[in-house]
C-alpha cells in the first residue's frame, strides 16, 4: 500500500507538470503576436508593448516557460487583461456558483443514474428495461445546452415557473438560490445519468450472475437483502472509477451551460474570455480545473485501493 | 457417382456458418444497431445532397421573411433574418459531418499510431502514456475551447482541437488491446520466424487490435458532433453566417419566446445525428467487443 501510494503521488505529479506545460503552450499556439491580439487591433502601440512586457512575451521561450512555473509555485497565474485582478482571484471569485451547480448535477446524476441503472438490470429485458436504456441512450445523444434552452422554452417563456437564467447566491435568498439552479443542473446532469444508468446496469448484471450472489439467494435471503447488501456494494466498485469521469464531463458542460442560464461561473468565466482573447484566464481555468481533475482521479484511486481488499497494488 | 465429393460440402457449409456468424450478419440482427445504421445515413444523405434538399440559400438573408413562422413557404419557420432554418439545418449537417469524418480519420491514425507505439515499444510506453494522461485530465470542451481560442475560430482548428482532446482516449484503448494480442501464440510465432517491427505491427498486431479501435471511433464521432455543436454555439467554430448546427442554435438563442423553431431543428438533427452513432457503437461493441457488453444483442 505505500509502495502503490508513493507511485501513485510521484506519477500524479509528473502529470501535473506535463498539464501546467500544456496550459503554458495555449499562449504559444496564437498565431501572430499574443500581445497584438490580446490588446485588439485599434489599440495604441505602447498599449501592445505594456502586455508583451507584463507578460514576458518578448522573453525567449525558455525564461517565458520557467517565469510560468516559478509564479505556478508561487499561486501566481499572472494578471486578467479585461477583469483588472489577478486570474487566481477572478477564478476563486466565481468557483462557488461552479462548485453548487456541479454538486446540485452530481446529486442528481448519482441518485437517478444509481436507481435507473439498478432497477434496468433488476429487470433486465422487460419493457422498464428498454425504457429506462433508451431513455438513457437518448440522454448521452442531446446537446445539453439545446436542452437547456428547450427547458426555458418550457419553464420560463411557455409557464413562469422559474427562471431563465441568472444566479442568486444562498446568502441573498436561499430559495432563490435554488431555483435559479434547477434548470441548469437538471440539463447539466442528463448526460451524466444516461451514463451512470448504462454502467451501472451493465456491472449490476456482471454481479447478479457471480456465484456469492447465488449463494445468497440459496440460502434464502429476500431479494432486496441480496440486491441492496451483496450485489449493490460490489457494484459500486467500477462506478467509483466512473466518478472522476464526471466530474470531467461536469466541468466540460458548465461552459455551455452557464454560458446558456447566464451563471457567473468558471465555464462562463472562460466562455467570456474567449471573446476577450484573455489569454491568462483562459489558461489559468484550463491549469486548475484539469488539477481538480488529477487530484480527484489520485483520491479515487486511494479509496479504491482502500476500500476494495481484493485488489493489491505492486 | 456423386457429383459432390464429401470434403466439398463440409467446407461449403463450413463457409455459410462462418458466413453467418461473422461480424456483419450479427451486427445486421442488432435491431438497435440497425436503426442507428438509419439514422447515421440519414444525416450522411442530407450532407451529400445538401444542394438538391435544400430549398433556398442558407445565408440569403430576407428581412421581410423574418421570425415566420413553419410554413409552406418555410418549412422550418426562418430566423430573425429571414434565412429559410430548413436550408441552413441541411447545409449545417456538411459542416458539423464533415468535421466528424475528419476528427474520426485524425483521431484513427494519431491515436491507433501511438497506441500501437505504446504497446508495441514498452520502453515508450511510459513517456507516451504520461502525455495521454496529462491531455486526458482537461475536461474535454474545456481543452477543445482554449484551443480553438488560442489558434482563431475555424473548421479546421475544431478539427485540431477535438483531435487533441479524443487521441488519448483512442490511443489508451489501442494500447490496452495490443498489450494482449502481442502475447498471442501467432504473434509470438511470427516474431520466432523473424518478422520485422513493421510486419508484426502492420500485419499480426494492428489487424487483431482492431475491434475496440472502431468501436471507439465511432463514439468520437458522437462526441465530435456534440463538441463541434457546443463549440460553434459559443463562438469557436466556423464563423457566421457560416450555417453549421451550433451556429443556427447560437442565432435562435435570443429569440426563445417569438421564434423558438429556430433552435428546435437544429437541436433536433443534433440529437437525431448522435443517437444514431450511439445506437451504432453500442451495435459494434456487442459485436466486436462481447466482454464490453452494455446492451443486449
Amino acid at each position: 500500500m505505500g509502495r502503490y501510494l508513493a507511485g501513485r503521488l510521484i506519477s500524479t505529479l509528473i502529470v501535473l507538470i506535463i498539464v501546467s506545460f500544456i496550459s503554458f503552450c495555449i499562449m504559444q499556439m496564437v498565431p501572430g503576436d499574443p500581445a497584438l491580439v490580446m490588446a485588439g487591433a485599434a489599440a495604441p502601440v505602447d498599449e501592445v508593448r505594456r502586455i508583451r512586457e507584463q507578460f514576458g512575451l518578448d522573453q525567449p521561450f525558455h525564461i517565458q516557460l520557467l517565469r510560468w512555473y516559478a509564479g505556478m509555485l508561487q499561486g501566481d497565474l499572472g494578471q486578467s487583461i479585461t477583469l483588472g485582478r489577478s486570474v487566481v482571484t477572478a477564478i476563486v471569485e466565481r468557483l462557488p456558483s461552479t462548485v453548487a451547480l456541479a454538486c446540485f448535477a452530481f446529486l442528481l446524476t448519482l441518485v437517478f443514474g444509481l436507481i435507473a441503472g439498478v432497477a434496468a438490470a433488476l429487470k433486465q429485458d422487460s419493457w422498464i428495461d428498454h425504457a429506462i436504456m433508451t431513455l438513457a441512450v437518448i440522454g448521452v445523444s442531446v446537446p445539453s445546452f439545446w436542452i437547456g434552452l428547450i427547458m426555458i422554452i418550457g419553464f420560463a417563456v411557455m409557464v413562469d415557473w422559474l427562471p431563465a437564467g441568472g444566479y442568486i447566491t444562498i446568502a441573498e435568498s436561499p430559495s432563490g438560490w435554488f431555483k435559479s439552479l434547477v434548470l441548469p443542473s437538471i440539463a447539466l446532469a442528463l448526460l451524466q445519468m444516461g451514463l451512470l444508468a448504462r454502467i451501472t446496469r451493465a456491472s449490476m448484471i456482471e454481479v447478479l450472475r457471480q456465484d456469492f450472489v447465488r449463494t445468497a439467494q440459496a440460502k434464502g435471503l429476500p431479494r432486496w437483502v441480496v440486491v441492496l447488501k451483496h450485489a449493490f456494494m460490489n457494484v459500486m466498485i467500477p462506478v467509483i472509477t466512473v466518478i472522476g469521469i464526471v466530474f470531467s464531463l461536469l466541468l466540460s458542460g458548465s461552459v455551455v451551460i452557464e454560458t446558456v442560464f447566464s451563471i457567473p461561473g468558471l465555464g462562463r468565466l472562460m466562455a467570456t474570455s474567449i471573446v476577450t482573447r484573455d489569454y491568462p484566464v483562459i489558461q489559468g481555468a484550463l491549469l486548475i480545473t484539469a488539477a481538480m481533475f488529477v487530484l480527484i482521479n489520485l483520491l479515487v484511486d486511494v479509496l479504491y485501493a482502500y476500500f476494495d481488499p481484493r485488489i493489491h497494488y505492486d | 457417382m456423386p457429383t459432390l465429393t464429401p470434403a466439398f460440402t463440409t467446407t461449403d457449409a463450413l463457409k455459410r456458418a462462418r458466413w453467418r456468424n461473422s461480424a456483419w450478419i450479427r451486427l445486421l440482427r442488432h435491431r438497435m444497431a440497425v436503426i442507428g445504421f438509419v439514422f447515421c445515413l440519414a444525416a450522411l444523405l442530407m450532407a451529400v445532397f445538401a444542394d438538391a434538399l435544400a430549398t433556398h440559400h442558407p445565408e440569403r438573408t430576407r428581412i421581410r421573411d423574418a421570425f415566420q413562422a413553419p410554413s409552406p413557404a418555410h418549412v422550418l419557420g426562418a430566423d430573425h433574418l429571414g434565412r429559410d432554418i430548413w436550408s441552413r439545418v441541411v447545409y449545417g449537417s456538411r459542416i458539423s459531418i464533415g468535421i466528424g469524418v475528419a476528427t474520426v480519420v485524425l483521431t484513427g491514425v494519431i491515436g491507433a499510431a501511438f497506441g500501437l507505439i505504446s504497446g508495441y515499444f514498452r520502453q515508450l510506453d511510459d513517456p507516451l502514456m504520461r502525455v495521454m494522461d496529462a491531455l486526458m485530465a482537461f475536461p474535454g470542451v474545456m481543452l477543445a475551447v482554449a484551443i480553438t481560442a488560442a489558434l482563431g475560430p475555424s473548421a479546421v482548428n475544431v478539427v485540431i482541437a477535438l483531435t487533441a482532446v479524443y487521441v488519448p482516449r483512442t490511443a489508451r484503448i489501442t494500447r490496452a488491446s495490443v498489450l494482449v494480442v502481442r502475447e498471442m501464440d501467432y504473434v509470438q510465432a511470427a516474431r520466432a520466424l523473424g518478422a520485422g517491427h513493421t510486419r508484426m505491427i502492420l500485419r499480426h498486431i494492428l489487424p487483431n487490435s482492431l475491434g475496440p479501435l472502431v468501436v471507439q471511433l465511432t463514439f468520437v464521432f458522437a462526441y465530435a458532433v456534440l463538441s463541434e455543436a457546443a463549440l460553434s454555439f459559443l463562438g469557436m467554430g466556423p464563423p457566421p453566417p457560416t450555417p453549421t448546427w451550433g451556429n443556427i442554435i447560437s442565432d435562435g438563442r435570443d429569440y426563445l419566446r417569438e421564434a423558438p423553431w429556430i433552435c428546435l431543428y437544429p437541436g433536433l438533427a443534433i440529437s437525431v445525428t448522435v443517437l444514431g452513432l450511439n445506437l451504432l457503437g453500442d451495435g459494434l461493441r456487442d459485436v466486436l467487443d462481447p466482454r464490453m457488453k452494455v446492451t443486449q444483442g
